[in-house]
């Protein structure tokens, strides 16, 4: 079978928009998600949380929760092993097993406002929670930590006594609260801003905000006196909850096995565990099934929001645009134990731009507030508002269109990254210049409008992924993954496996396999699933037409090579007249156990080479001097998807990071009060966007193909979620002629500045 | 000391034991096994567990289940009529208005509810009437060209 070229591959099934197939199930209320599951003699968990911010644990008396009738279980810290301080891969963003070991249930210390410190089962969730109100936990309270300023001062509480920070130097010496200090960059910085004609220089500080998924984070977990466990929970890896979940417990792996339910939305918050350690070390102790379902106040107090920061960028031009220099200074809060994305967002913050003399420094500082965790392209989005805005204005002052400024210094295929490797064909240039003619760009604005142009990189994510396809006895096909399907992921894979295969797409049933029925699967995130766990898939197909050509040979007495695959047909070579009409899978299938036995192909890979994506959005504004309310009138997102698979779903991706997008620059934030307790821990004060809240958001597909994937496909997801911080912030700052220095740009904020600047 | 309700779901005569303080979703969920509505808040916030309560779109979580005495309960269970899905269903497929979808059940409650109080709504009444719903994949647009699409076809128009 041979490759067609790139590019001039005719595609049959691939950039079709066919039904999902999990669709008919999440449409009639069939689809199971992680709360939907019970079993006999289910128990039901309920986490005790801290009520402090910082607070030493000096003893914690459970006698009276476990003297209530019904009380099964009640666990602690001291019923977990001690797990010692290693990196922990197969996650998303810096982990560490002794941090997360810390970070499911308190120890000595309990470090954010909401941290766990015991749990309990008992035969409802009533009982569970008045179990909780009946333990005993004697707290030393302590000053807690809670702004960037505070961390850094020189008599603040410190988190972590036995911490030192890492990095390069200078570097705090003794305890601090710096868990590292990076730096990155190239060339003479001290010439590269001599030779500027124009100096712009911002700084800007990010709150908190959530990934905000609709479901909250569920588990259910059965152990039998063999002291296996079955866990079904809503996660975006159930290999990572299976190896994260063994860690933290001291458990080997063959002792766990997840099962993925439906997953309503993760965004990356659901890339590490919570409750599912806590479930399964439950069951253990009560013998029954226990299932333990987070509340929305939980989610937001106590999983992965991710960072606030506090950013500086400075970038020269000379007269003709040409940027000769750049620097940033990126702080960014880990929460509670270390590994913010700071070190992704030192590597994304000057990506797309052509650039010989650069510094990058970035800080990871723990403070008492919750442990981040991965949200959609971890670090970029506020890095990328800071250089966004300041190119903005560079723009500005060189009487330059924005999008030409962006254009004269736009990286493209063999430009060396600021973050090290030389670009592969990319699409960037593509998408400014789609943007760029595209009629939104041209449309008159009103009074008190203005519009806002910013750009964005991600780098995409390859790693591990494995596939099995086989072919059912009518020539139907079953294609098995591990990736939980988040946004539409089996659609697509069953594309490409319709696509090798030659059969509709109708008749491929893609299947989400358990920890037990697939091999390894690196997690759905990194927006690698269609990239990766697509790869395998296609591979695992081309591994059955393998066999399928040779079945073919066989029933025609011929070699191999004189067989070829086409359009679902095995089909020979030789010039011989008529004397074999061509065999279709279906025809192949119903002779696999004359020939050989059942046909299955598989596949297991590490994908290198996920494509780089890009993306150039335009943003028009209202602002309303009275009231300083921000309405969105129009919205459109321009991005490189090498190549769209299923182009609904990929137009998807891209409105949904644009709507989070949105909220985190207008209205998202965490709000905490001065002992570090939040304050709009739910939906009504945690204000994301509602529906009258946006306008269409108007979608460019750009397919610049990835020469590292078979059909040129490169990641989606994360990418969309970059730009529109600094596309909202630049179209905001037009309208209302100010300069903005704060996120989220809430009506008193923007008020402020309005009055500032008049 | 449980009450004993006596109800409609889906058509359907029902009866449960509850506490007084359960709420109409913890006794869907939990006792009747109609895991269609979902909880993303229960402070009726979401809209996930939307409902209908003698034909009234609700929030299930803001409903305690004693109040459903006597009363007709429809849920997205019900919705598809056996093997004929709904017209939005169909819609909320066809337009890929759905990416995680856990808020979906509560649209389709919603969106059912809009249409059949008002069969030709504009852009921004589908808008403001959908605002109780909270979606977090789709950015709404999908959804908002589903219910307008299904609006249409629900009055023999194509769009």
């Amino acid at each position: 079978m041979s490759e067609k070229p790139r590019g001039e591959r005719k595609f049959k099934y691939v950039g079709t928009r066919p039904i999902r197939h999990d669709g008919l199930d999440k449409v009639t209320g069939r689809a199971q998600f992680g709360a939907d599951y019970a079993l006999p003699g289910m128990l039901w968990g309920k986490v005790l949380r801290s009520p402090h911010a910082h607070a030493r644990i000096r003893g914690i008396d459970v006698s009276a929760a476990l003297a209530l009738d019904g009380v099964k279980a009640v666990i602690t810290g001291r019923d977990f092993p001690d797990v010692a301080s290693e990196a922990a891969e197969g996650g998303e963003g810096a982990n560490d097993f002794g941090d997360l070991a810390m970070n499911v249930m308190a120890r000595e210390k309990a470090l954010y406002h909401g941290h766990a410190v015991a749990a309990v089962a008992a035969t409802t969730a009533r009982i569970a929670e008045e179990a909780c109100k009946r333990i005993v936990v004697d707290y030393e309270v302590l000053k807690p930590v809670l702004s960037l300023d505070e961390a850094l001062a020189p008599d603040a509480p410190i988190l972590h006594e036995d911490a030192r920070a890492t990095g390069h130097e200078p570097l705090p010496k003794g305890p601090s609260n710096v868990a590292s200090r990076r730096e990155l960059g190239r060339g003479d910085l001290a010439k590269g801003f001599a030779d500027a004609d124009v100096i712009v220089e911002r700084d800007f500080r990010t709150p908190m905000v959530h990934q905000g998924y609709i479901e909250p984070h569920a588990v259910l977990a059965r152990t039998g006196q063999d002291g296996r466990s079955v866990v079904w929970c809503c996660t975006q890896g159930p290999f990572m909850v299976r190896a994260f979940s063994a860690k933290v417990l001291g458990l080997s792996t063959d002792m766990i096995k997840v099962i993925p339910t439906e997953i309503g939305g993760g965004f990356g918050g659901k890339t590490t565990v919570y409750g599912e350690p806590l479930a399964i070390l439950l069951s253990r102790k009560a013998g029954r099934p226990v299932k333990l379902v987070m509340s929305r106040e939980e989610v937001f107090r106590a999983t992965g929001p991710t960072s606030g920061t506090h950013i500086r960028v400075k970038m020269g031009a000379t007269r003709d645009g040409k940027l000769t220099a750049a620097e940033a200074t990126l702080y960014y809060e880990a929460g509670a134990f270390k590994g913010s994305p700071v070190n992704a967002a030192m590597m994304t913050v000057f990506a797309p731009y052509k650039l010989a003399n650069v510094r990058i420094e970035g800080w990871d500082i723990v403070l008492n507030k919750p442990k981040v965790a991965a949200y959609r392209a971890p670090g970029a989005p506020m890095a990328a508002l800071v250089v966004e805005t300041v190119m903005d204005e560079l723009a500005e002052k060189l009487g330059l269109d924005p999008i030409d400024l962006r254009l004269e210094n736009a990286v493209h295929e063999g430009v060396q990254a600021t973050y090290g490797p030389k670009f592969r064909a990319i699409g960037f240039v593509e998408t400014l210049r789609a943007a760029k003619s595209h009629p939104h760009y041209k449309a008159p604005l009103g009074k008190n409008q203005g519009r806002g142009v910013a750009c964005g990189f991600w780098f995409n994510a390859g790693m591990s992924s494995s596939a099995n396809v086989s072919i059912n006895e009518d020539g139907s096909a079953v294609v098995v993954t591990g990736n939980p399907d988040i946004g539409g992921s089996r659609a697509s894979l069953a594309l490409m496996a319709a696509e090798e295969l030659g059969i509709p797409v109708e008749n491929v049933r893609p299947v989400v396999a358990d920890t037990e029925a697939i091999g390894y699967t690196d997690l759905t995130g990194g927006s690698r699933v269609t990239f990766a766990t697509g790869m395998a898939v296609i591979e695992a197909a081309r591994d059955v037409i393998k066999q399928l050509r040779a079945r073919a040979a066989q029933i025609w007495s011929v070699e191999l090579g004189s067989v070829a695959w086409e359009d679902g047909h095995a089909l020979l070579l030789t010039e011989a007249p008529g004397v074999h009409e061509p065999l279709s899978l279906a025809q192949l299938a119903g002779r696999a156990a004359q020939t050989g036995g059942p046909i299955v192909g598989r596949a297991a890979l590490n994908a290198r080479g996920a494509g780089p994506g890009f993306a150039t959005h335009i943003c028009d504004v209202e602002v309303d001097r009275e009231t300083g309310a921000v309405t969105v009138l129009r919205y459109t997102a321009v991005q490189d998807a090498g190549k769209a698979i299923h182009p609904s779903y990929v137009e998807g991706q891209m409105q949904g990071g644009v709507a989070q997008g949105i909220g985190w620059a207008l209205n998202e934030e965490y709000v905490f009060d001065k002992n570090g307790a939040m304050e709009n821990a739910g939906f009504l004060d945690y204000r994301m966007p509602v529906a009258s809240d946006l306008p269409m958001i108007d979608t460019v597909i750009v397919e610049v193909p990835n020469p590292m994937h078979p059909y040129g496909v490169r990641g989606v997801g994360e990418t969309p979620i970059v730009p529109p911080l600094a596309a909202v912030a630049n179209a905001v700052q037009h309208a209302a002629g100010v300069k903005l220095a704060e996120l989220p740009i809430s009506p008193p904020r923007l008020l402020e500045a309005i009055d500032r600047a008049s | 000391m449980k009450i004993h309700v006596h109800t409609r779901v889906n058509g359907e005569a029902t009866e449960f034991l509850c506490a007084a303080d359960r709420s109409l979703l913890e006794v869907l969920r939990d006792e009747l096994a109609l895991t269609g509505t979902k909880e993303g808040c229960s402070t009726g916030d979401c809209g996930a567990c939307s409902v209908m309560l003698d034909g009234r779109l609700v929030c299930a979580c803001l409903v305690l289940a004693p109040e459903a005495e006597g009363r007709s309960i429809e849920t997205i269970e019900g919705v598809a009529k056996g093997a004929d899905i709904h017209v939005l269903q169909r819609k909320f497929l066809e337009h890929a208005a759905l990416q995680c979808g856990i808020c979906t059940p509560g649209f389709i409650i919603a969106a059912k509810a809009l249409l059949e109080r008002n069969p030709d709504p504009s852009e921004e009444e589908t808008r403001y009437w959908l605002a109780g719903n909270l979606c977090r994949c789709t950015g709404y647009d999908k959804i908002i060209h589903a219910v307008l699409d299904a609006a249409a076809d629900l009055r023999g128009e194509t769009r």
